[in-house]
């Protein structure tokens, strides 16, 4: 279980329980965050679960392959802490991240 | 910037007319050359096909081997649907090895497509998207077209464009027009629901996006009919010399743009968020103009992807609701719907047909054996209609379909469509307006249907607008 803050562009604070071994991006569904739309249902195709986590979080997360890197290189806004929240698998060391949610998902 | 105008003009006026001296020459010789000698040509390197329409058989008095999907036909005549379900059904990996296109494999189930639009590792964008080549001499080199890295940098200096502050301006902009656009539309009345609304809007749409001359936009609409309707590419109606005659005419009004962005920005005036400014403002494609097929690539890339997906989407929603009234009667009362009726507009229609890879390596999928350099066509307009994919009929046409964001309509992967969210914006404020004003839009005749294999679109749709009984008419 991880205790997960999702933050909305305009601000508004989201705090889900998210079970280990889910996908970041099926635990926001489950919970009906607004604003992770999941297209492609978690192929790392369309780049609409888009998060940026917070600061000192990001290396919890996991790794980032190429095909996710080149999924956010396609969104204009991207950061420097941008994931995909579809190849994030929660984790006991996610708990308390706290992500923010982009203006649009592209 | 109005103001700066008269004081900027003394030094920008000489900087576009020595540009001017340069590259139209420069241009207009190349094009020459290009055109005189692709017409020699013609006919001798490579033929170009001719399509005579006539009525296509039932699919189920053909051998599988005898089903061409690349028909440009097929689509007007009403029968893709069972064309494509024979396929998922029986072959859904099929081969056609005589096709006026010459041979392809055609992928037509929801995850199978997924599959290839998603390993670029394995399947090729190059060098074109259309199941045929491009007419000779004008092979256009644009990011729809290429592979990483390349594309990845091509794309990158453009996708601002359509970045959340840019749709956030133009949405007020986009509701002005579309509202003016249905204020002065015929009631109760027949009228040309994709000349007066679909090509008007997104003509309009277009000129913004390129901060084109306004009232010179309807170049814009027919350089994009013409650039998608090569029969050697898509089957389309366009002929060879009308073909070279818009790209040479858009060569020339693109380059001026371009020449006098250039010489603005070099005067120090504030860039725009036009698509050519902000090519301008990268590093990587400021010098674009240098080569001209690349330019020319880009600029008919985002003229295309801005102009027929969103207009035949504008039509197909109307002729969705007049089929299914029921729906209508649905989005009526629950206009919150609109959303998710965008996206299941853009199911429904699936304005552009497929996109081709070509594989890269030996791929098999579905027991069949793709070899190295093979054509491979993703029939999105298929996999939309995936009876597997979809809970509920997906030839149904449903306002509040569940999920109805997962569609294929904009690819997926690498190359999934840079102007989705416009596109759904521009549908949405569309349909939010047309709510307010009308009650009814019937469709009075069977609509026209576009000629290709690859735009599923519309070239008329008579309709008649009944308005709300309580709004006072204009």
């Amino acid at each position: 279980m991880g205790r997960i803050t999702f933050i909305e562009h305009n601000g508004r604070e989201h705090v889900i329980e998210a079970e280990t071994g889910q996908s970041l991006m099926q635990a926001a569904v489950d919970n009906n965050i607004p604003g992770i739309d999941a297209d492609c249902g978690g192929a790392c195709a369309c780049g609409t679960c888009h998060v940026i986590v917070e600061n000192g979080w990001l290396k919890a997360t996991g790794d980032i392959n190429a095909d996710e890197q080149g999924m956010l290189g396609l969104t204009p806004e991207k950061a420097e802490t941008s994931r995909l929240s579809c190849q994030i698998i929660v984790s006991d060391a996610l708990d308390g991240m706290v992500v923010r949610l982009p203006e649009f998902q592209m | 910037m109005n103001r700066l105008r008269p004081l900027l003009e003394p030094v920008i006026r000489p900087a576009l007319d020595k540009a001017a001296a340069i590259v139209p020459i420069h241009w207009q010789i190349k094009g020459a050359h290009t055109f005189q000698s692709l017409k020699k040509r013609a006919g001798m390197d490579r033929a170009i096909p001719v399509f005579r329409e006539t009525p296509l058989p039932d699919v189920s008095t053909l051998k599988l081997s005898e089903i061409d999907v690349s028909n440009p036909f097929l689509y007007r005549q009403g029968l893709w649907q069972s064309y494509f379900k024979r396929l998922r059904d029986e072959c859904p990996v099929h081969y056609q090895a005589n096709s006026p296109f010459g041979p392809f494999w055609s992928v037509t189930r929801f995850e199978d497509i997924m599959f290839v639009d998603t390993r670029h590792d394995l399947f090729s964008a190059e060098p074109i998207i259309s199941i045929g080549p491009q007419p000779e001499g004008l092979e256009i080199e644009t990011f729809i077209a290429m592979d990483p890295p390349k594309h990845d940098v091509q794309r990158q200096a453009v996708q601002g464009v359509v970045a959340p502050k840019n749709l956030a301006q133009m949405e007020s902009l986009i509701r002005q027009r579309t509202a003016d656009v249905l204020d002065h539309l015929p009631e109760n009345e027949p009228f040309d629901w994709v000349q007066r609304v679909s090509i008007e809007l997104t003509s309009r749409m277009l000129a913004t996006l390129f901060d084109f001359p306004f009232e010179q936009r309807h170049k814009l609409a027919y350089w994009s009919d013409v650039a998608a309707g090569a029969p050697e590419s898509t089957g389309g109606s366009a002929n060879t010399h009308e073909f070279f005659t818009a790209a040479a005419d858009m060569a020339q009004h693109m380059s001026w743009l371009w020449r006098e962005k250039e010489a603005r920005l070099a005067a120090g005036e504030a860039p725009g968020f036009d698509l050519i400014s902000l090519l301008l403002a990268n590093e990587d494609t400021r010098d674009m103009i240098k080569r001209p097929m690349e330019f020319m690539g880009n600029m008919v890339l985002l003229i295309v992807g801005g102009n027929d997906t969103t207009r035949n989407s504008m039509t197909g929603g109307v002729l969705a609701l007049h089929q299914f009234p029921d729906e209508f009667d649905k989005l009526r009362q629950k206009p919150e719907l609109i959303p998710n009726m965008v996206s299941e507009i853009i199911r429904w229609q699936t304005p552009l047909a497929y996109m081709r890879r070509v594989a890269k390596e030996d791929v098999t999928l579905q027991g069949q054996t793709i070899k190295k350099g093979d054509k491979v066509v993703m029939w999105y307009a298929s996999g939309n209609r995936d009876e597997r994919a979809f809970d509920q009929d997906p030839d149904q046409f449903i306002v509040d379909r569940k999920n109805a964001r997962k569609h294929l309509s904009f690819g997926f992967g690498v190359h999934r469509c840079m102007g989705n969210r416009l596109a759904e914006m521009q549908l949405r404020i569309l349909w939010e307006e047309i709510l307010k004003r009308f009650d009814r839009i019937e469709v009075l005749d069977e609509p026209g249907y576009v000629q290709s294999n690859f735009v599923r679109g519309y070239t008329k749709m008579t309709v008649k607008l009944t308005p709300h009984h309580d709004r006072p008419s204009s």
